[in-house]
């Protein structure tokens, strides 16, 4: 065991830099240096539109994706690149993954039964075929299926079951860390409670962290404590869930919060929606660092920006009296 | 905002399919009127039957399927009556069009962009040769492509999700419908994209003067576009009114439901209300009020008889018991009520 503890990031990422692409011409970034922190028992969010890199990230923090640079640590200990046996066995079970699709992420061929259990098979994680069938029905039970439906196929289910089925197989692997890729986005509207409502107490009882990936930030605000927003492969900004729609700094955060649909026609009429413009920063060839620009509430941005944003918080402290 | 003109009207419908022998009934008497320069959304959860019942008023619905009974009437014709494809050819793309969740779908990944264009231009109105391309890259420019004659070169899978959408709509619009449906025309899409497809579609309402109908599961769209609501459960419009009627003074404790199960209306660090239990199985005859198994507040007479049509005000009604005079008052859930609150504080 390592030396880590409770008050120290369960995961940090440092400049994770993330690339496609086989030859030099075809290279891109889809992540371009990602830097965060996520504690213990947190639920962190990430939000940014489609094809801003969300899924490259979680799928580099459960090692699907090589990290090109830069630093995954998990507990202190960095588990990108290569690493020991045992450190190996230890993130594949700790850290799991929930995948954005139901429909597509189950294998249609094998039995409920096999999905729930088949990480175990990776860790030797069952002595025996009793313990494993015992722990596919302790798992199905924890997100309310009954253990009767080890024996069904995938496609004999709804999809908030089949999303269901998806955290229980992260379940039995007893993580730490779960992420969560956009984990309600392809259900209908009826289950989406249900989903939300089991990761809530799934994190209430075993003190799971969660990183939530999401484009909906009506649902982000609602179950996050901390939130980063990415922009084509740049994390542009990072602070807490309600100081981030307080005060949002970056033009492409305000741009996000501006565009969430509100379920009352009053306000969403007068609504007005910020259309992000890059073009609009007008940095030097030095361009934007990874600045703090009141405790705890990060932004990407040069000295000027940086002064600008500081004169808001100030101004809207002043307007609410702090 | 329009007319009080009835542009369609669709009376009692029931539609049935056949599905290996059984036959399952999708929508179960449903009634709806839209009116001229309106948008109506229609909500509701998935299998509640927002494609089949819109589809009908096209002729698209599946091969295994039928308009059983009831009356759809628009411009003063009966569509209900049609049966051959001929006669759809001259209400659908032409006076109703249709936009579909997934853009992919509907355009053709072999052929240009500007050629899917022109054929819809050619069929319709008999454009040719360079008036037609002339007039397609007229079309994408409308609908906020840039640089559209070069566009018009490329194919499908050249385009992202969000552009995808609004060649699917300029193909739409090309024939100058008198009714645009959009089924979940941005599900696919994330919220920024979103809500630039709304406007662009608001924007070409005004200018081109048709009347739209949503579908959609997102309650903030809807709240976003709709003058009047239509919600829909269990193949029946449950509730319908207009817009403010249906966030700030529901009555069926489904639209409660749906509602109060929305993030945005929840309390952090509470559960979420979660509807619980799953639809009605529509093979089989449904008794009483299809939402009461589902209702933890269900009437004893919701398992027993189907509630009729109340109504609330001229344009508002729902089908629930109620609102019958001997129902007993029962409370909206807390996240109605502050809904109605803050509504109420804004208007003194
Ligand atoms: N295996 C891959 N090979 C090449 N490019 C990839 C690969 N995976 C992702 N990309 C590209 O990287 C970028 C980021 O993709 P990613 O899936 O991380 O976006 P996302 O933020 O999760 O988007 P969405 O909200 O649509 O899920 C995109 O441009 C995508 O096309
Ligand atoms: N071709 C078909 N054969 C048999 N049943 C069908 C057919 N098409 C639709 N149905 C059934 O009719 C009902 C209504 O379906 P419909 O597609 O209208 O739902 P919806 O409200 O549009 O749902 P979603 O939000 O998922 O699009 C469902 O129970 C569906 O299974
Ligand atoms: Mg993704
Ligand atoms: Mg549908």
């Amino acid at each position: 065991m390592s030396d880590w503890n409770e008050s120290e990031p369960l995961l940090k990422l440092d400049g994770l830099r993330v690339e496609f692409g086989a030859s030099k011409k075809k290279r891109f970034a889809a992540v371009k240096g990602a830097s965060f922190e996520i504690m213990r028992g947190e639920t962190f969010g990430l939000v940014g539109e489609s094809g801003s890199g969300k899924t490259t990230i979680g799928r580099a923090i459960v090692r699907i994706n090589e990290a090109t640079s830069g630093r995954i640590l998990y507990k202190g200990r960095q588990i990108n690149g290569r690493i020991s046996k045992e450190l190996d066995r230890e993130v594949v079970q700790k850290i799991q993954m929930i995948f954005q699709d139901p429909m597509a992420s189950l294998n249609e061929r094998a039995k409920v039964d096999y999905i729930v259990s088949e990480g175990l098979y990776n860790i030797n994680g069952f002595s025996s075929e009793e313990e494993r069938k015992a722990k596919v029905e302790k798992a199905l039970l924890e997100v309310g299926l009954l253990p009767e439906f080890a024996s069904r196929f995938p496609h004999e289910f709804s999809g908030g079951q089949r999303q269901r089925i998806g955290i229980a197989r992260a379940l039995i692997m007893e993580p730490e860390l779960l992420v969560a890729d956009e984990p309600i986005s392809a259900l209908d509207v009826s289950i989406r409670a249900q989903v939300l409502n089991l990761l809530a107490e799934l994190q209430k009882r075993k003190g799971l962290t969660y990183l939530f990936i999401a484009h909906d930030l009506s649902v982000v605000r609602f179950i996050t404590d901390r939130i980063a927003v990415i922009h084509k492969g740049d994390i542009v900004e990072l602070a807490q869930t309600e100081e981030l729609f307080r005060r949002p700094l970056h033009p492409y955060t305000k741009a996000l919060l501006s565009a969430i649909p509100l379920p009352d026609p009053r306000l969403e009429k007068k609504k007005r929606i910020v259309i992000y413009d890059p073009s609009c920063h007008r940095y030097d060839e030095r361009g934007p660092s990874w600045r703090e620009a009141a405790p705890g509430h990060f932004v990407l941005a040069d000295d000027r920006e940086l002064a600008a944003y500081r004169d808001e918080i100030a101004r809207a402290d002043a307007a609410e009296g702090v | 905002m329009g007319t009080n003109e009835s542009l369609l009207s669709v009376r009692d419908l029931v539609v049935k399919f056949n599905l290996r022998g059984q036959v399952l009934t999708a929508i179960r008497g449903a009634s709806l009127d839209l009116y001229e320069g309106q948008t109506l959304a229609i909500v509701g959860e998935s299998g509640s039957g927002k494609s089949v019942f819109t589809k009908s008023f096209l002729g698209m619905l599946d091969q295994n399927g039928w308009v059983d009974s009831g009356s759809i009437l628009f411009e003063g014709v009966e569509l209900s009556r049609y049966k051959s494809q001929e006669e759809w050819r001259a209400v659908r793309g032409k006076k109703i069009a249709m936009v579909f969740q997934d853009p992919m779908t509907a355009l053709n990944p072999l052929k240009t962009i500007g050629k899917q264009i022109e054929e819809v231009l050619e069929l319709h109105h008999g454009l040719k040769g360079l008036h037609a391309a002339k007039a397609a890259a007229e079309m994408l420019g409308r609908v906020g492509i840039s640089d559209p004659e070069a566009r018009a070169k490329q194919y499908p899978h050249e385009f992202s999700g969000g552009m995808r959408q609004r060649v699917v709509i300029a193909i739409a619009m090309a024939c100058k419908p008198r009714i645009l449906i959009c089924d979940e025309p941005t599900t696919a899409l994330d919220v920024t994209i979103q809500a630039q497809i709304l406007d662009l579609i608001r924007a070409l309402q005004k200018d081109f003067g048709f009347t739209t109908i949503y579908i959609t599961h997102d309650l903030g769209v809807v709240a976003n576009v709709a003058d009047r609501v239509a919600v829909m459960y269990a193949g029946q419009i449950v509730e319908q009114g207009l817009v403010e009627e249906i966030f700030y003074d529901p009555r069926h404790p489904y639209t409660w439901a749906l509602l109060s199960s929305l993030p945005q209306l929840g309390v952090k660090h509470e559960p979420l209300y979660a509807i619980k239990g799953t639809p009605p199985n529509l093979f089989k005859p449904i008794k009483g009020d299809a939402f009461a198994p589902r209702n933890p507040k269900a009437l004893k007479i919701d398992f027993e008889e189907e509630p009729p049509e109340f109504f609330v005000s001229p344009t508002h009604s729902a089908r629930t018991w109620l609102l019958d005079p001997q129902a007993p008052k029962l409370e909206p859930p807390a996240a109605i009520r502050a809904l109605r609150a803050a509504y109420e504080r804004s208007e003194a």
